[in-house]
């Protein structure tokens, strides 16, 4: 079978199919996974307390968020435990938390509560004193966005799955039986096809099944990083009171020991390029530093944009069709991080309507590298050689560890997520030419326009 | 190395107990630091160690390859590789231990810092620790520059490491951001290397370096555009294009291939906003009495830590006369003195030292200021309702201002303030 996109949702499909038994190939078109939605978000393991109540999307997000509790530990995946509040900054914001909080307990997220004023500020004493009061959402966590989908991928690949990257399925055709496959770096023949190629899930419905059965309209989020001096601002998410569109500006912890700012939400038709701009940019900080006063003066570390493939409907577009051997998860929008692992489960439920498969007897569990800032890092073992990237304190271990792996880096993109090696304050200039050194001609593009010598 | 390796008793990570004791630890191995460790020995200071995070010695001027450096210190006209070898000669040959590959990873109160190194983490604990870890130049990020982000969006630090440490070229054609000094720095290093700029430009109305440096880019057949500014990158692996925008009119697109940011330099005070040292916000350094002593008395600081940014050589005479103040401290105990900060107004951008004493003994020391425009009228500083000093001209944003501190009264009976009008 073919999982065709190497997001979040692919590399969580392709670990489920590879562990009940299938014959796996993840097909991505991108020099590295995760060139799509799936590069840049705000990080956060939800609960599902806001989600559409009854829908499939909050089905899906708990049943990735219960699963994420249970293999994290095993995949080396770290959690931060921080709770969320989605504070009432005015009268209308005070207004809905009632029905948020109603929401949340018909969600089935029971521990969800209604906090004070004198409480938010007990727990947030950082936050400015407009905050009215809050729900509590206890069970709002922060995660690793890139380790964990390279930890499932991984996975998958240690027990039998194999990855092309570089690989754009172009076209292909189905016999009734068999699926041929035509991509860039050759034909494919598959059984069955998972669609989970995010932001152009649409595009390979109709090059493959002659028509879409949605279509994507890429809404873009816009972040600010501050330093890692924030960080201690504050220990929970803030939430805000969310509208239609949007769950709205977040104020995050990252799991990397930043403080992050963002998403906006923007409709654009570019499907490639997240391009970040000025004058939104300043506007998140604005909004953080009127949020936590204490911001004033920090510096930026990063600044970084995603896009969200969103449709036509906020519903999610998983479509099952078993004429076709050929599933579709798609339109996954904002809520994909959290509930890959449920999404995989639920295209594994459909696959087992048409065919058996035999659960792999003992899985291999291969562990990904700890990124996360509150637990032990390589930096703090003994025999690392050198440390290249110093804001981030990461290892030539870990770098050459990265490049030796079995799914390594393919471009820039690809080395950073990995190791976080350039994603610092300094945003590489102590260490980016000494990177360029180390991964030499291993990414694609190369760091490096050539070689030379005095 | 006199080091003591005390092991915890049944513990499975020893390495992780290595302690360093030292008389005076310096943290960064620049041109301030290895000028105050020499200093330091000179006075006769017992074990003096300098801490320094990369493979070797030297600091910024290991990869700038190109003069002018040393003319001051050494009445020598070296380049930067030179000079920072220069400068490990002499620690050295002055009995300093410098220790590489060793990260200072927390400054801890009472000079007690936390490392890391190759063979697992360590303490340190020095009677005084001098903090001389540089500034950097700021990157795309904290500019919140628009547009994609593509490879080849770098600053002039990473570009003369590439070219000098590491022989690799990040870019063949880029579109050179800033006209500061180290934006020349910039163009030298692209010409020796074969990278042909395509456009320099600054958004301000003239080139910040002055006359005649500025005549540079010109003379080097890049063409200048002054009052233009970038408005955003395009490319989605490698950079493709820049637009930028002149005065009033539409934004234009320039191919390149690599955007160099120049200059904008900020301290590296990483380490000081996460220790409880107090940070000033307009130098962005932490904040010091006219010794180059932090709020926490065991810490002090020199060099370009101290505010973005002056030369080589200033950092190394101010490393030299911080360590002349540390010697005292440590001989004879430096006075705890009761202190007034000096209040700024805009476009003040910054002073260092932050504070003075009440009692202002300082005869020969000077107040740093810099401001953040171009602008012409009156510097006057004040104690109270009285100015006490007072000049006028055109203030340009990368010339020091220097106040001799003997122009304060010997007696502060008032709040001090620097005011431009
Ligand atoms: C700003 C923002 C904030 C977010 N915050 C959160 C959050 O806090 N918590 C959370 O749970 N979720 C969050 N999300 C949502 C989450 O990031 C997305 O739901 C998720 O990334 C979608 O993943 P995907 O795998 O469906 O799509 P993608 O990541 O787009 O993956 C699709 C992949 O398919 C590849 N591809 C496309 N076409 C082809 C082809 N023809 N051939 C081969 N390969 C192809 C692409 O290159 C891409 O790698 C956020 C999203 C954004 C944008
Ligand atoms: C591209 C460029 C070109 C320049 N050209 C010139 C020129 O031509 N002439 C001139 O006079 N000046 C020039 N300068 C400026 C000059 O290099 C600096 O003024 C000078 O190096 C400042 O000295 P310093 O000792 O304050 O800091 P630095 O030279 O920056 O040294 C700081 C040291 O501290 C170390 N360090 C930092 N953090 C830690 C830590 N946590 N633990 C351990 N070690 C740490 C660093 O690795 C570094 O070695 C240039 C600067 C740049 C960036």
């Amino acid at each position: 079978m073919a999982v065709i996109g190497g997001g979040v949702v692919g590399c969580a499909t392709a670990r489920r199919f590879a562990l009940e038994g299938a014959r796996v190939l993840l097909l991505e078109k991108g020099a590295d996974i995760l060139s799509g939605a799936s590069k840049a978000n705000s990080a956060i393991l939800h609960t599902g307390f806001d989600a559409p109540s009854g829908s499939q999307e909050l089905a899906c997000m708990q049943r990735g968020y219960a699963e994420y509790r249970e293999i994290a530990q095993r995949l080396n995946l770290p959690l931060l435990e921080t709770g969320a509040m989605v504070v009432a900054w005015n009268d209308a914001d005070e207004a809905k938390l009632d029905a948020i909080l109603a929401q949340a307990h018909a969600n089935g997220v029971e521990d969800v509560v209604r906090i004070s004023r004198d409480a938010v500020r007990q727990r947030e004493p950082a936050l400015s004193s407009q905050a009215r009061g809050a729900v509590w959402v206890p069970g709002e966590h922060v995660i690793d966005p890139w380790s964990a989908p390279l930890a499932y991928l991984q996975q998958a690949m240690a027990n039998g799955a194999h990855v092309w990257r570089g690989a754009t399925v172009e076209g292909g055709a189905f016999d009734g039986k068999t699926w041929t496959l035509l991509t860039t770096l050759g034909e494919v023949r598959s059984t069955e096809v998972i669609n989970c190629a995010g932001l152009f899930g649409d595009h390979l419905e109709r090059a493959l099944l002659g028509e879409a059965s949605f279509t994507i309209h890429p809404r873009k989020g816009q972040f600010v990083v501050f330093d890692k001096a924030a960080a201690a601002m504050l220990s929970s998410i803030i939430l805000p009171v969310p509208n239609e569109r949007t769950k709205g500006v977040v104020l995050t912890r990252t799991i990397y020991g930043n403080l992050l700012v963002g998403p906006t939400a923007e409709e654009q038709e570019d499907r490639d390029h997240a391009s970040l701009d000025e004058a939104i940019l300043d506007s998140l900080v604005a909004d953080a530093i009127t949020k936590v006063p204490a911001l004033e003066g920090m510096p930026i570390t990063a600044t970084y944009a995603g896009l969200r493939p969103a449709t036509e409907q906020k519903a999610y577009r998983l479509k099952d069709r078993p004429e076709a051997n050929w599933i579709t998860l798609g339109g996954v929008r904002s809520t994909g991080l959290t509930a890959a692992l449920g999404l995989a489960e639920h295209a594994f439920a459909c696959y087992r309507q048409r065919r058996a498969t035999t659960p792999i007897g003992s899985p291999v569990w291969p562990a990904v590298p700890n990124l996360a800032e509150h637990l032990p890092r390589d930096w703090q073992q003994p025999g690392y050689e050198e440390i290249v990237c110093h804001c981030e304190l990461v290892t030539r271990r870990e770098i050459e560890a990265a490049l030796e792996s079995p799914l390594p880096p393919g471009n820039i993109g690809g080395l950073k997520r990995r190791t976080r090696a350039c994603m610092g304050r300094c945003q590489g200039f102590y260490c980016g030419a000494r990177v360029a050194e180390l991964t030499g001609n291993c990414l694609t593009p190369p760091i490096s326009t050539g070689i030379w010598h005095e | 190395m006199s080091e003591n390796t005390a092991s915890h008793a049944g513990s499975a990570t020893a390495a992780t107990s290595r302690h360093i004791a030292c008389d005076v630890a310096i943290v960064g191995s620049g041109p301030a630091g290895l000028s105050a460790a020499i200093r330091l020995r000179e006075h006769g200071v017992g074990r003096v160690v300098v801490v320094e995070r990369e493979s070797e010695a030297g600091g910024i001027p290991r990869h700038c390859a190109h003069p002018p450096y040393g003319v001051r210190e050494y009445h020598r006209l070296m380049t930067g590789p030179t000079y920072a070898r220069h400068n490990v000669k002499l620690a050295l040959a002055a009995g300093v231990e410098i220790l590489t590959r060793h990260t200072v990873v927390a400054l801890d109160a009472g000079a007690r810092l936390k490392l890391t190194t190759p063979d697992g983490l360590a303490t340190l604990t020095a009677r005084r620790v001098l903090l001389a870890v540089g500034a950097r130049e700021t990157p795309r990020s904290a500019r919140r520059i628009s547009g994609d982000r593509p490879l080849g969006v770098v600053n002039t630090g990473t570009l003369q490491a590439s070219l000098f440490l590491e022989h690799r070229k990040p870019f063949e054609q880029p579109l050179i951001v800033g006209t500061e000094l180290v934006s020349l720095s910039a163009i030298a290093s692209c010409r020796k290397a074969g990278i042909e700029p395509v456009a320099m430009i600054e958004p301000r109305g003239r080139p910040t370096a002055r006359w005649p440096l500025n005549l540079y880019p010109r003379l080097n057949g890049i063409p200048l555009y002054v009052n233009t500014r970038l408005v955003s990158i395009e490319g989605s692996d490698r950079v493709e294009a820049a637009w930028v925008q002149s005065g009033r009119s539409g934004p234009r697109r320039i191919d390149c291939d690599g955007v160099l940011l120049t200059g904008e330099f900020t301290p590296e005070s990483a380490l000081v906003r996460q220790s409880a040292l107090m940070l000033d916000p307009r130098s962005q350094g932490p904040s010091v009495d006219p010794y180059g002593r932090c709020s926490d008395p065991s810490y002090f600081a020199a060099g370009n830590l101290l505010r973005p940014i002056e030369t080589a050589g200033w950092s190394w005479r101010e490393g030299r006369r911080v360590a002349d103040n540390l010697a005292t401290d440590l001989a004879d105990g430096l006075a705890q003195e009761e202190c007034v900060t000096i209040n700024l107004r805009d476009p003040i951008k910054y002073c260092v030292p932050q504070r003075v004493p009440v009692s202002n003994t300082d005869r020969d020391g000077r107040l740093q200021l810099r401001v953040t425009q171009p602008v012409k009228g009156s510097l006057r500083l004040w104690v109270g309702e009285r100015v006490v000093w007072q000049s006028t001209g055109h203030f340009l944003p990368e010339r020091r201002i220097l106040i001799p501190s003997h122009t304060l009264p010997t007696h502060l009976d008032g709040p001090v303030k620097v005011d431009l009008i």
